[in-house]
């Protein structure tokens, strides 16, 4: 099946997602996703971030569809043409969509632990605007342990659900999930549970935010501060296939081995994520390939100390992180 | 007087028992279908009747039913709609509270004609007392034998029940609809797959609101082509008409499709006109998700023709001039109405109504409201007319379902007639409610 | 949003052993069951629901709800996501009679805001309130289906239409004097026009 997106032609099997399609093609077209995975069935939809208009149905019926559509969630057609980032109505629906995850969003990124990590963050730099129109309090929850290892910061969660499909698909007892409805609802255990599972700390990275947290890595690092190694071990749960975030010679945390779409490679069993944590359980395989734009890419800051430098020649006497002061 | 179809015994007295309803005709449909016709003949009788949704969309319901997949020994179904929620719209409660057997009269051949064994009534739990006055409606049907095994001797086989829903306008989406049957959150389904291929447990379905399935008694008793008669072009046969507001005699009225919105608001068959002698001011004409429209664009059209109870023309002139005939859920507002006022209770009712799977829906009814709220309390600026244009832009066709689309619609519509209102707030800094409540008044006085 | 019950809640083991449905529950709960294919009971979910809420006091405690999962074969935490979806079941208790004002645009335009505001004046609470004496609770509804005959308001499965303050107040003396656990699933319910 022939699909064009954004002018690129591709050739693609059928049953092939618009989504699935561009990312084919490359990290220029693809649209952003925050709530699809590829490895959680039926994952999509729901963000909307991913939108895209389809100017040709298919060669079939060349009639555009009428509404923009979740490219995650619709199958290519032949001959069909799609536009992402060369149309402005996406661009500027896709920029109404971050404003909507971010209006009760705590922007808390300095104390969070996901920052140089985190989806929404990525989004909001790419597509986002730079000022909000949101006067209200934003939606408040208390936070809560859910187990010994994870923490649910409930204000950040943008409902994506894949914590929920993880759950659902990895393991045989889900006892979390989604409660209420509309701007209520919440990601919960709702009695007093705790996800205890050999699988439950895979919700940590399939979150897009830093809602869901590993306990053991919490304050201990900036992201950015440590640096990705990939190992593996001869694990009888799981693939045993991780990265290891080091610190010297600390392993600060260790997460699933993630690819270019900041979706896991194998998911991992909390055995190897929580209770791993020397050198000496690991086999060292090599530094990570990190893909994305983020802050961790940058190794090591040269250029961001340079920047600094340079604002800090100009307004003496400010902190750099100093946000909130105009000089 | 206009025929009536639907509720033309509504007022005949014990008429919600199966004696009653049988001695006025009561089930022919059913006879008529099981002894002498074909199933595929009554989707064509359907189809010629061009009878459309009656619950909002308007799409042709035997074009609907043709589409239904019929996979061998895969069961189908037949779900009627009957969360009714549409603020404005109460014409399904009647005709089930008044004459329940015309509702499953229209399930019984309806299912013959799909080839359903099974249906199911989903009624919002809201109607738990109407969901009891049809659960005696079938006992009754089944001590009948116009339910159960073998139909008047024929092959056909069939059982209905009644399930009761849980409090969610969102369920009455199909697809939430169906979710809510299965046990679950009423969380609407990413399309495709529609229900005609993968519905109810994954199984063909066909979903059709109340009023729609009561629809197909009079089109098999007269024939397809007889009921299209009925009506203008392609807005065929009657509809049921929940009438409120500000208008002498509030209640449900059997249309035929064609007659003018002025003779339907003014005419002692109708509405009686707007009560207290004052003027009318605005009109939502197919319950609250279409989009409102003052006097001149509702009595006429901008063409400055009559603008007609019909699919078409009311929709005449697209949205910037015309409007939706919807489910049918008439409200009229007199002069003293704030619209503004009146498009807050709309914003809630959709904000709290937000099933929260989608972000721009989940988000964007609540802030639509809070900002109304600004406009309530007096402290909202001119430029929170323009942030709410742009939001409701953003939200509408940028979701799963149609609420989002519901929830803005209204609230552009009010900015596009009656933006003044907005503005005069703004510029003086203060909401003046000059509703009145006159029956309310009369006792206090 | 008055029955909201947000973060996790403590649960009972006692309470929980002692929850158990009537035998006449427990046939309706079966009847409602037996509409379904038997690999699908969980469809009776909103029905089961239902009937518990009117068997436990009025409202769905989280004993109640993980009784309900043992009955359905479903995990508890379905039965949370679905009762907390809806807004039919309370996640709190509640007063005998919860009376539901509706207050979308008809019965709004007819005076809704009014009948609200002279039952919170009359029963000294608030929306969302129950009273002292445990009678009555007061919410808010959205669009009931009874735009023609506002201003309205649903008090377990009966409906009160056309409301004047003379009829809120005989409506409520006659549920005070009547004294008793109003439901949805109530077979006698009584409704006024």
């Amino acid at each position: 099946m022939k699909v064009t997106i954004d002018g690129i032609t591709i050739d693609v099997p059928k049953g092939t997602t618009i989504l699935e399609a561009a990312r084919m093609i490359g990290p220029e077209v693809a649209p952003p996703t925050m709530c699809y995975y590829s490895k959680l069935k039926t994952s999509g939809g729901y963000c909307r971030t991913c939108i895209v208009k389809v100017t040709q149905g298919s060669a079939a019926n060349p009639t555009p569809m009428p509404k923009p559509v979740a490219s995650c969630r619709t199958e290519v057609m032949d001959g069909m043409v799609v536009e992402n980032t060369i149309n402005n109505d996406v661009l500027e629906a896709r920029k109404g969509v971050v404003e909507f995850l971010l209006i009760n969003h705590p922007l808390d990124c300095p104390v969070c632990d996901q920052a140089g990590e985190c989806s929404l963050q990525d989004l909001s730099y790419e597509h986002g605007a730079a000022k909000t129109r949101y006067e209200f309090p934003r939606r408040e929850f208390e936070r809560i342990d859910i187990g010994k290892y994870v923490q649910l910061h409930m204000n950040r969660c943008i409902m994506c659900f894949r914590c929920v499909k993880v759950a659902e698909q990895l393991t045989d007892n889900r006892v979390h999930g989604v409660m209420h409805r509309g701007d209520a609802a919440e990601i919960s255990t709702y009695i007093e549970n705790v996800i205890e599972n050999e699988f439950s700390g895979n919700v940590i990275d399939v979150c897009p935010v830093g809602a869901l947290t590993d306990k053991t890595f919490r304050f201990k690092s900036r992201v950015w501060f440590t640096k990705p190694v990939d190992a593996s071990c001869d694990c009888k749960k799981c693939s045993g296939k991780v990265r290891l975030w080091m610190k010297g010679p600390d392993v600060l945390r260790v997460t699933a081995r993630k690819n270019m779409w900041a979706e896991v490679e194998e998911f991992i069993c909390n055995t190897c994520r929580f209770d791993r944590k020397s050198v000496s359980d690991w086999k060292i395989e090599g530094p990570s390939p990190i893909h994305r734009g983020s802050v961790i890419s940058q190794n090591h800051y040269n250029h961001l100390n340079e920047l600094k430098v340079q604002v800090m020649k100009q307004q003496k006497a400010l902190g750099f992180m100093d946000i909130n002061k105009r000089p | 007087m206009g025929r009536k179809l639907l509720i033309h015994n509504d007022k005949v007295p014990g008429i919600n028992t199966l004696e009653v309803y049988r001695a006025h005709g009561g089930y022919a449909s059913v006879e008529k279908a099981l002894k002498s016709m074909q199933p595929d003949q009554i989707t064509d009788e359907v189809k010629k009747s061009g009878l459309r949704g009656r619950g909002g969309a308007g799409f042709p319901t035997g074009m609907k039913w043709s589409f239904l997949a019929k996979p061998e020994g895969v069961p189908r179904y037949l779900v009627c709609n009957a969360d009714e929620s549409e603020p404005g719209t109460f014409k399904d409660r009647y005709l089930m509270e008044k004459i329940p057997h015309a509702l499953i009269e229209g399930m019984i051949t309806s299912s013959y004609a799909l080839g359903a064994k099974t249906s199911y009534i989903y009624i919002r739990g809201e109607y738990f007392y109407v969901a009891r006055i049809l659960e005696a409606a079938i006992a009754e049907a089944y001590a009948a034998g116009w339910l159960g095994k073998n139909i008047l001797g024929t092959d056909f086989s069939h059982d209905c029940y009644v399930q009761v829903g849980g409090g969610a306008y969102i369920c009455g989406e199909e697809t939430a609809l169906l979710e809510s049957l299965e046990g679950k959150r009423g969380n609407p389904r990413i399309k495709p797959p529609f229900p005609a291929v993968a519905g109810l447990w994954g199984c063909p379905t066909v979903v059709n609101n109340v009023e729609t399935i009561a629809a197909v008694v009079p089109i098999v008793n007269m024939g397809g082509e007889e009921y299209a008669k009925i009506g203008v072009g392609k807005s065929t046969g009657t509809k049921l008409i929940s009438a409120s507001g500000h208008i002498n005699k509030p209640g449900v009225y059997e249309i035929e499709l064609g007659i003018t919105v002025e003779d339907f608001i003014y005419s002692d068959e109708y509405c009686g006109g707007i009560r207290n002698g004052k003027k009318l001011k605005a009109v939502v004409a197919g319950g609250s998700s279409v989009p409102i429209l003052p006097t001149e664009l509702i009595l006429k059209t901008a063409k400055g023709e009559p603008r007609l109870m019909t699919y078409e023309s009311l929709s005449d002139g697209g949205f910037q001039t015309g409007t939706m005939l919807g489910s049918g859920g008439f409200i009229a507002m007199d002069e003293d109405t704030s619209i503004v006022k009146n498009l807050f209770t709309f914003a809630r009712f959709y904000h709290h109504e937000s099933c929260g799977q989608c972000s721009p829906c989940r988000e964007g009814t609540g802030w639509m409201e809070k900002i109304l709220k600004k406009f309530l309390n007096g402290t909202a600026t001119e430029s929170d007319v323009e942030l709410l244009w742009d939001i409701q832009s953003k939200i509408e066709g940028k979701t799963i379902c149609p609420l989002g689309e519901a929830a803005a619609w209204p609230v552009a519509a009010a900015i596009r007639h009656f933006k003044h209102e907005f503005l005069e707030i703004a510029r003086n800094k203060k909401f003046v409610d000059i509703s009145h409540y006159d029956r309310l008044n009369l006792i206090r006085a | 949003m008055g029955s909201q019950v947000h973060g996790a809640q403590k649960f009972d083991e006692a309470k929980r052993a002692a929850t158990v449905f009537s035998d006449e529950a427990m046939k309706t709960v079966q009847t409602i069951i037996s509409h379904y294919p038997p690999e699908r009971i969980k469809s009776a979910m909103l029905p089961v629901l239902h009937v518990a809420q009117a068997e436990f006091g009025g409202w769905l405690s989280p004993e109640t709800m993980d009784y309900v999962a043992s009955i359905l074969k479903v995990k508890p935490v379905e039965v949370f996501e679905v009762a907390s979806f809806y807004t039919m079941y309370n996640l709190k208790p509640m007063g005998k009679c919860v009376l539901e004002v509706c207050q979308t645009s008809s019965c709004w335009l007819n005076g809704a805001e009014d009948i609200v505001k002279y039952i919170e004046k009359k029963l000294n609470i608030k929306v969302g309130e129950t009273t002292k004496d445990g009678m009555f609770s007061l919410k808010v509804a959205e669009c009931l289906g009874s735009c023609g005959t506002a201003p309205m308001l649903q008090c377990g499965a009966s409906y009160h239409e056309n409301l004047t303050y003379e009829k809120v107040d005989k409506i409520l003396d006659d549920y005070r004097a009547e004294g008793k656990l109003r439901s949805y699933t109530d077979l006698d319910y009584k409704n006024t026009l």
